[in-house]
């Protein structure tokens, strides 16, 4: 390996070139390696910061998100000077400044199936701190068509998930990947992300962190990396488990397909003819009095911060529930944003036949932001 | 024979604990003991993929359960 540490940097990396198994040799290797960070968010933050710290050589940072005021809770990359600005662009300029040496190229782009292979191409080893299923199913596979270890990190509320997936064994065959320990998604509602199901804000700081040291043993072969296993992490309790996994012979990746489809979620030419109305159109109906159903598909804990009232449904039961939704009236359907709610809509009309259902573009945050502005944005 | 069940995400909440209790006959297996569950708690149907772990490894469907197995259900969790 052709790759030499300048004085500076040896000064710099002074703690890693004191562990006997380390030493300059595993740092070489992270300064030859490159990364590529799926997700800039929780578990991007400390996982960016600690591989940037830690002198990897390249590192590659796909996110097309902005930062929003509630991910200051958790995604410490970030500051309040940057809610508005891209998620990994201002990554990319915070993490040169805390280590020079880094190198980095910005993906400021939805991972699809159109550019998984090619962006992945670049990069020995992926990272996944992505936030849905059908991006987590992309990724892994991609990984897996690609050659590349996966390094694999979920969290919800106060638990964590670890693992580290299509690791090569000694014996040529690889180790398993997410879908020999989950083939198939659950419908979309039932188990909700972080925004829909909260998330403590630590949380990614510690999975994060694991899933750094899990990237950098990777890199330099140091130790024994959780290949074939998953930790389990409850902090509520402090409950911890490495549980076996193995490949599953039924698992079979051969191509990349329509995740958003294959998690339950409708394409998108089917999700473009829903009906919706803004906040203004919506009040404009409230002030005329005019005949409507408002239905909320929030969880139960999201009342106390914001109501708009009407019927409350949880979008997970929604199906159990549709004779509580009038099929006369105009029924506007929101929850904090329009997304979940437009999800309930594609389900009713599909499989219900519903008709007059209005998804609330923006949600009930555009509510308080242009209606009501003593209500919560959150 | 009696088992108890260990729940991570969303599990709790459907299983309305961190653990629970129930009672199946000798030599229920994996599969039988996620039917079960699926009968008292009809939303465990939709999580196709529950993992379940027997003495800390993934436990495959024809698995018969003893009663001094430590049982854990972990379902997918998605966050970031």
């Amino acid at each position: 390996m052709n790759i030499e540490l300048s004085p500076k940097e040896m000064g710099r990396y002074a703690r890693h070139l004191a562990i006997p198994e380390f030493g300059l040799k595993g740092q070489k290797k992270l300064k030859a390696a490159r990364v590529l960070v799926i997700g800039s968010g929780g578990l991007g933050s400390p996982l960016l910061l600690y591989l940037t710290a830690a002198g990897i050589g390249h590192i590659g940072i796909v996110d097309f998100d902005v930062v929003d005021e509630s991910n200051l809770q958790r995604q410490i990359l970030f500051t309040v000077d940057d809610v508005g600005k891209s998620k990994s662009e201002t990554a990319a300029k915070r993490l040169k400044g805390l280590n020079p040496n880094v190198e980095f190229t910005v993906y400021n782009t939805q991972f699809t199936k159109d550019n998984a292979l090619d962006i992945i191409k670049d990069y020995d080893i992926v990272a996944d701190g992505t936030d849905n299923f059908p991006t987590r199913y992309l990724v892994n596979d991609a990984c897996v068509l690609s050659g590349k270890v996966n390094v694999y990190a979920s969290i919800f509320r106060f638990e964590g998930q670890v693992s580290v997936f299509n690791y090569p064994n000694d014996d040529g065959t690889r180790g398993p990947n997410y879908r020999d320990m989950f083939p198939e998604p659950p419908p979309p509602g039932l188990v909700p992300n972080c925004a829909e199901g909260g998330v403590l804000g630590v949380l990614p700081g510690i999975i994060g962190s694991m899933q750094a040291s899990e990237v950098i043993k990777v890199i330099t072969d140091v130790g024994e990396p959780l290949n074939g296993r998953l930790f389990a992490y409850d902090a509520a309790t402090f409950e911890t488990r490495i549980l076996k996994i193995r490949p599953n012979p039924k698992t079979h990746i051969d191509k990349l397909i329509d995740y958003q489809q294959f998690c339950g979620m409708m394409p998108s030419a089917a999700s473009q003819e829903i009906k919706e109305l803004d906040v203004h159109e919506l009040q404009t109906l409230i002030d005329n009095n005019e005949a409507i159903q408002l239905v909320d598909v929030r969880q139960a804990y999201e009342y106390d911060i914001s109501t708009l009232d009407g019927e409350r449904i949880p979008l997970a039961e929604i199906t159990q529930h549709i004779n509580k939704i009038s099929k006369d009236k105009k029924v506007i359907v929101y929850c904090r944003t329009g997304k979940r709610s437009k999800t309930a809509i594609e389900e009713l009309e599909l499989l219900y036949k519903f008709e007059n259902l209005y998804n609330l573009k923006g949600g009930i945050n555009a509510y308080a932001t242009e209606i009501d502005t003593s209500m919560a944005v959150y | 024979m009696t088992l108890e069940l260990i729940a991570f995400g969303i599990v709790k909440d459907i299983i309305g604990g961190k653990t629970l209790k129930i009672v199946v006959k000798e030599g229920t297996t994996v599969k039988e003991l996620k039917y079960i569950l699926t009968k008292k708690f009809p939303k465990i149907e939709g999580l196709a993929s529950l993992m379940v772990a027997i003495n800390q490894e993934y436990a495959d469907l024809d698995i018969v359960i003893r009663p001094t197995d430590e049982i854990v259900l972990i379902p997918p969790v998605s966050g970031g």
